[in-house]
C-alpha cells in the first residue's frame, strides 16, 4: 500500500516534471511559434496603440477576441474581413450607442485616429494563424 | 476555537458575504441585459457589470481563503497568529483596494484583460497586501510547534497563488503573448494552486469532521494535489488551442485536460470515503453537507463540464460562447464558493460558541442555492449549445442568434432568484451567529 512519503514523492516529482515540460513548451511557443503565427513583423506602433485603446475601454468586457472575453457582443477576431474598415470605424466613432438589433454598445465617440488604430489592431489580429479558428459554419447552405 | 487570534477569520468571512451579495446584484444586471432589458446601460454598461461580477468573485473567494487560513494555521501550528493587528490592517486594505477597483470600473479605470481588470497601480497594492498576509501566515508557521502536511499544502497554495499573480502584470505588445501569460495567472490559479488551497482546507475539515487519522487523510491529500498538478499544469494547453501558438498544444492540452477530472473525482471519492470510514460523527451537519457538497459539485462543474468542451474538435466550435459560462458558473460554485461556505459553516459555531448545527434556514440555504445554481448551469448550457449550432455551425449572425436565445435567460434569471434566496438564508444564518467572542475558547474544541 502507498505510504505517505511515497505519496509526497508522487506529488513533488509529478509537479516538477510537469512544470519543466510546461516551461520548455512555453519557451518554444514564445520564441518560435508566436513570431511566425502572429506575423510579429507587422506589429507596428499603430497596432500597439490600437491594443492599448482596446484594453483601456475593456472591449473584452462584451466582445471576444481570439475567442476570449465576454459573450454579450460579437467575436471580433475576423471582424475586419467580415465588416470592413468603414463599418468598424462608424461603430467606434458613433456619438450615440451603436445598437444593431437593439443591443447597445457604449458610445465611445473616438477620434478618426483612435478608430484607425483600433482598426489596424483588428486587421493584424485577423491575419493570425489560429490553427483554423474560427471554423467555417459547416451546416451553412 | 483554541486560539484568540482565530477570531480575525470572522471578519474576512463577513467581507466575503458582503462582496458576494454585490456580485449577485451585478450578475442580475447582466442576466437582464441578455434578456433584452439593458435599462441601466448608461450608468452600468455590460462591460462594467461583467468586470465587477468576476472581480468581486475573485476578491470574496480570496477573502474566504484568507479567513480560513487565519483560522487553520494557529490550530495546526499550535501558536497564536504572530500579529493580529497586522491581520486587521491587511483585511481593511484588501477591502479598500477592492472597493477602489470596483468604483473605478464604473469610470473606465481598468485594464481590459479578462479577469485581470485591476489597473496596474492597484496591482502593486494587491501585491503588498498579499505579502503582508503571507508574512503573517509563514511567520506563525515558522514559530509554531508543529508543521503539518495540511498547513504546508495550504500555505504552498497561497504562496504559489501570490507568485502566479506576477506574470499577469507584465505588458506585452503582442495580443497572443498577453493572452498566453494571462492564463498563467487565471488557469494556473483555478485549475492548479487554488485546488491546493481547496485540498488543504478540505483535509482540515475532514480531519475535524470525520475523525479519520490525520496520516491517512494527508497521504491522500498528497495524491490528490499531485494529480491536480500533473493534469492541470499541462492542461493549460486547452487555452492555447486557438490563440496563435502551435498545434502541439492541441495534442498536449487535449490529453492533459481529459485527465483533469481525475483530480476532482479523486477529491470526491476521498471525501466520501473518509466520511464513511470516520467513526466519529460530528454534530455539525451543515459543515458536513457543504464539505461533501463541494467535493461532489466540483467534480461535476469543474471536472465533467470542463471536459465537455476541452476536446479540441469540440472547443473549435464552443470557444468563446456561452458554453464557457455554463462550465464557469458550476465550477467556481462547486470548487471554491462551496469550500468557503463549508469552512464558514464549520468555524462559526466554534468562533461564536453558538451551536446552530442543523437549522431550517441552514438546510434551505444549502438546497436552494445548489438547486438554483444547477438550474442556472442548465440554462447557460441550453443557451450555449443553441448558440454554437445556430451561429458557429449554421452561420447565422451573432445578433440574430442572441434574439433567439433570449428566452433561456428568463430561465436563468428565475433560477438565479432561487439561488439568491439560498444565499440570503446563508447570510441570515451568518448574521444570526453573531460576533466571535472569547467565551467560545474551548481547550479541546473539535
Amino acid at each position: 500500500m502507498l505510504s505517505k512519503s511515497q505519496a509526497k514523492v508522487f506529488f513533488l516529482g509529478g509537479t516538477m516534471l510537469s512544470f519543466a515540460v510546461f516551461l520548455g513548451m512555453s519557451w518554444n511557443s514564445m520564441s518560435k511559434e508566436v513570431p511566425k503565427q502572429t506575423h510579429e513583423e507587422n506589429l507596428t506602433a499603430q497596432v500597439i496603440n490600437g491594443k492599448k485603446i482596446w484594453e483601456a475601454n475593456n472591449c473584452m468586457g462584451c466582445h471576444t477576441i481570439l475567442g476570449e472575453g465576454a459573450y454579450y457582443a460579437p467575436e471580433l477576431t475576423k471582424v475586419y474581413d467580415r465588416r470592413g474598415e468603414g463599418y468598424i470605424k462608424a461603430a467606434l466613432m458613433s456619438k450615440t450607442p451603436w445598437s444593431p438589433r437593439g443591443r447597445k454598445m457604449v458610445a465611445y465617440a473616438m477620434t478618426e485616429q483612435e478608430a484607425n488604430d483600433v482598426v489596424a489592431f483588428l486587421k493584424w489580429v485577423g491575419e493570425m494563424d489560429l490553427n483554423g479558428f474560427p471554423a467555417k459554419p459547416d451546416l451553412k447552405k | 476555537m483554541k486560539y484568540k487570534s482565530q477570531k480575525v477569520a470572522y471578519w474576512f468571512f463577513a467581507l466575503s458575504m458582503l462582496l458576494l451579495s454585490l456580485q449577485i446584484v451585478y450578475g442580475f444586471i447582466m442576466g437582464f441585459a441578455h434578456m433584452g432589458y439593458d435599462n441601466l446601460h448608461s450608468i452600468i454598461p455590460f462591460n462594467t457589470a461583467r468586470a465587477v461580477h468576476t472581480n468581486l468573485l475573485v476578491v470574496w473567494l480570496l477573502s474566504g481563503f484568507m479567513g480560513a487560513a487565519y483560522y487553520i494555521i494557529p490550530e495546526e501550528a499550535e501558536k497564536e497568529l504572530v500579529s493580529v493587528k497586522l491581520a486587521y490592517i491587511q483585511l481593511i486594505t484588501l477591502a479598500l483596494v477592492g472597493v477602489v477597483a470596483i468604483v473605478g470600473y464604473h469610470f473606465n479605470y481598468w485594464e481590459g484583460r479578462k479577469f485581470l481588470e485591476i489597473p496596474r497601480p492597484l496591482d502593486w497594492l494587491v501585491v503588498a497586501n498579499v505579502l503582508t498576509f503571507l508574512g503573517i501566515i509563514i511567520m506563525t508557521l515558522a514559530k509554531g510547534k508543529k508543521r503539518t502536511t495540511t498547513s504546508l499544502v495550504l500555505t504552498m497554495g497561497l504562496v504559489f497563488a501570490a507568485l502566479l499573480y506576477l506574470p499577469g502584470m507584465i505588458w506585452f505588445d503582442n495580443q497572443t503573448m498577453d493572452s498566453f501569460f494571462r492564463w498563467w495567472v487565471v488557469h494556473l490559479w483555478v485549475e492548479g494552486v487554488w485546488e491546493l488551497i481547496m485540498g488543504g482546507i478540505l483535509a482540515f475539515l475532514l480531519i475535524k469532521i470525520t475523525g479519520v487519522d490525520r496520516e491517512v487523510i494527508e497521504k491522500w491529500l498528497y495524491v490528490i494535489v499531485g494529480l491536480t498538478f500533473i493534469s492541470g499544469i499541462l492542461g493549460t494547453g486547452h487555452h492555447y488551442y486557438y490563440i496563435g501558438v502551435g498545434k502541439i498544444w492541441l495534442i498536449v492540452g487535449g490529453i492533459f485536460s481529459a485527465l483533469e477530472p481525475l483530480a476532482f473525482l479523486a477529491m470526491a471519492l476521498f471525501a466520501i470515503a473518509m466520511y464513511r470510514k470516520g467513526e466519529k460523527k460530528h454534530p455539525n451537519k451543515m459543515a458536513l453537507s457543504w464539505t461533501l457538497g463541494t467535493a461532489i459539485v466540483s467534480f461535476v462543474g469543474a471536472g465533467l463540464l470542463g471536459l465537455a468542451h476541452t476536446f479540441p474538435a469540440v472547443n473549435m466550435y464552443t470557444h468563446g460562447t456561452l458554453v464557457t459560462a455554463m462550465h464557469g458558473h458550476l465550477a467556481f460554485w462547486g470548487a471554491y464558493a462551496m469550500i468557503v461556505f463549508a469552512f464558514i459553516s464549520y468555524s462559526m459555531p466554534n468562533l461564536t460558541g453558538r451551536k446552530m448545527y442543523e437549522t431550517t434556514s441552514g438546510l434551505l440555504a444549502f438546497w436552494l442555492s445548489n438547486i438554483g445554481m444547477i438550474g442556472m448551469t442548465a440554462a447557460f448550457g441550453v443557451a450555449g449549445v443553441a448558440q454554437v449550432y445556430l451561429e458557429r455551425k449554421v452561420g447565422l449572425e451573432f445578433g440574430e442568434v442572441q434574439k433567439e436565445i433570449e428566452v433561456h435567460f428568463f430561465i436563468l434569471v428565475s433560477c438565479a432568484t432561487l439561488f439568491t434566496t439560498g444565499i440570503g438564508f446563508f447570510i441570515y444564518e451568518f448574521i444570526k451567529y453573531g460576533r466571535p467572542n472569547d467565551e467560545a475558547l474551548i481547550a479541546n474544541q473539535e
